[in-house]
């Protein structure tokens, strides 16, 4: 059942809604969802609203028809890593296991602006992962036979005609490029509009999206979650899943346990706008970083993270200049560039680079965690698979080897030496 | 930048240095004895406070000697510099 239509929202976006508002001078627009405060009790509460969070709320209401449910927010939606990331979606991984989820994942996206009425602005626009080296060659026909025995497509190109397809890589690089493996249908997306087409699409269900309220607590009797304690007031509910990213360990540790992650800063920047230049996503490992051009034309421009914990949501300085010193190896060209902002996300590390989303040490408390660096590709996926296991208490099958006991058995999927990529 | 002061050479730059995680983990043992579940504690499962972090660094392009830090996770102050083997000191904060 849908909730009544309020009035003072927004509820359909079409060609005839912006050519009206064009001719009312954008004046007709409301906001997109609703603001709620937090009611007593829900069947379901969900904490983070960042991507994993909404995505979560919306497929528990759209697939699994549980609609009394809550995500509660600490900061703003998307205040957290879905604001802050680089925004590169791609499957190319190494194990069946990871190919198969992030591939799921990959063809939300495809679809996900007409599911969500929300314009994503997907563009797959391709995503290099280049070597400079013989090894790093090898490396990539091994990642190119693993995509391909897994279904993802896949392509390999030597220097010459990644040179040809990205006429402003340098011409004579320190480190020559020497091959590349492309994956056409990746891409990048708006940050931001994943959290926000997800909240107005989970309100539109009417599911309560609660900003401004951190969670302080658990209740929990018998080794079964009852309840949440927040800023503005405890609430009584019987599932909790959690979705904070680079505070999960803080939360679990309110819950009483202890998990295998370890928290860093990531950071990213992003260049003075331009004309565009770069119509591709491109990746080297050696030299650590990636880059690619927004919409607005600054270019997007990451790396690997910081290597000591933290959780200060700032990145330090000898990053970003080894970060600068490869984008200039690379494209010499943007060494006059000026950096317009530069910020980091305290992203959620486990030891294989494989997230966890299952079930947690507490009944009824449910862990979706370990994304690190590269969640965000992931959000559509996970939504749908932790909405599963939130429902029926047991993991999706695409997600079920993601779980807390391979620590134990030793079935780690280890796609840090894998795939090789961080995001 | 952080600046980190080695016990042996004194105040360098971060660059010199590198994290090696948290500090006084103890292996479990006799080997023959430790469940899959105390063996994923060792290996995997950490503290991973927000706050004072008690962790091992080593001087990697320096003296090459490793020794432990007390540092913020918030703040990334560095509280209390010791040596391996030493207990930590009494810190605000501190979880242990
Ligand atoms: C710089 C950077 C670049 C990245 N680049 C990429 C990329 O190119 N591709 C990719 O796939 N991934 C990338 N990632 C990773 C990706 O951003 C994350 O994995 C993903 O966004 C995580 O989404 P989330 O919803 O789990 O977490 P978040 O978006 O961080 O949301 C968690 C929310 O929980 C809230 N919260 C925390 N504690 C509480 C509490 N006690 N009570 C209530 N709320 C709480 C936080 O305020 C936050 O809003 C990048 C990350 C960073 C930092
Ligand atoms: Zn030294």
């Amino acid at each position: 059942m849908f909730l009544q239509e309020p009035k003072d929202l927004t509820r359909h976006y079409s060609a005839a809604s912006l050519l009206r508002e064009g001719f009312n001078k954008q004046k007709g627009w409301a906001p997109a969802w609703r603001d709620a405060a937090p009611k007593a009790e829900y069947d379901a509460v969900i904490i983070g609203g960042g991507g994993h969070g909404l995505a979560t709320a919306y497929y528990l209401a759209k697939e699994f028809g549980m609609t009394r449910i809550a995500v509660l927010e600490k900061g703003w939606i998307g205040g957290g890593n879905t604001g802050r990331n680089t925004t590169v979606i791609r499957s190319n991984y190494f194990f069946p296991e990871s190919a198969a989820f992030y591939d799921f994942s990959l063809k939300l996206y495809e679809g996900l602006t007409r599911d969500l009425n929300y314009n994503i602005m997907f563009s797959q626009r391709g995503m290099w992962n280049i070597a400079h080296d013989r090894h790093g060659v090898e490396m990539l026909h091994r990642a190119v036979n693993a995509m391909l025995l897994n279904g993802v497509d896949a392509e390999l190109h030597d220097g010459a005609e990644v040179k040809r397809r990205i006429p402003i890589l340098s011409d004579a690089p320190r480190y020559p490029v020497m091959a590349g493996l492309l994956q056409k249908r990746g891409g990048t997306a708006r940050h931001d509009a994943i959290a926000w087409g997800y909240a107005r699409a989970a309100d539109m269900r009417g599911v309560d999206i609660v900003q401004n309220c951190e969670v302080t607590g658990f209740d929990i009797v018998d080794g079964a979650v009852t309840g949440v304690r927040t800023t503005r007031g405890d609430i009584k509910t019987g599932k909790v899943a959690l979705a904070v990213a680079g505070n999960t360990s803080v939360l679990a540790e309110l819950a009483g346990f202890r998990l295998p992650i370890i928290s860093y800063a990531l950071q990213a920047c992003v260049s003075e706008p331009v004309k565009p230049v770069l119509d591709t996503v491109l990746l080297s490992i050696s030299h650590g970083v990636y880059i690619s051009q927004s919409d607005k034309g600054e270019l997007v421009i990451g790396s690997a993270i910081d290597l000591y914990p933290s959780y200060a949501q700032r990145g330090n300085l000898p990053v970003m200049e080894h970060t600068a010193a490869g984008v200039v190896d690379l494209f010499p060209r943007f060494s006059r560039m000026r950096f317009l902002r530069q910020w980091a996300g305290i992203v959620d590390v486990m030891h294989d680079s494989t997230p966890v989303v299952g079930l947690s040490p507490v009944k009824g408390l449910y862990l979706n965690c370990g994304w690190g660096t590269g969640g965000f590709k992931a959000i559509p996926g996970a939504g749908f698979c932790y909405a599963h296991t939130i429902a029926k208490n047991e993991p999706h099958p695409l997600t079920a080897p993601f779980s807390l006991k391979r620590f134990e058995t030793g079935a780690l999927i280890d796609e840090a030496a894998g795939a090789g990529i961080a995001h | 930048m952080l600046q980190i002061s080695c016990p042996y050479c004194g105040a360098r730059a971060e660059i010199e240095f590198r994290c090696g995680g948290q500090a006084h983990l103890e292996r479990p043992g006799p080997h023959d004895q430790v469940s899959d579940r105390q063996w994923a504690e060792y290996l995997f499962y950490r503290d991973n406070p927000k706050g004072v972090s008690l962790e091992r660094w080593v001087h990697r392009f320096g003296c090459r000697q490793w020794f432990n830090v007390a540092r913020s996770t918030l703040t990334h102050e560095i509280l209390a510099v010791y040596g391996m083997g030493e207990q930590p000191p009494q810190l605000e904060g501190t979880k242990r």
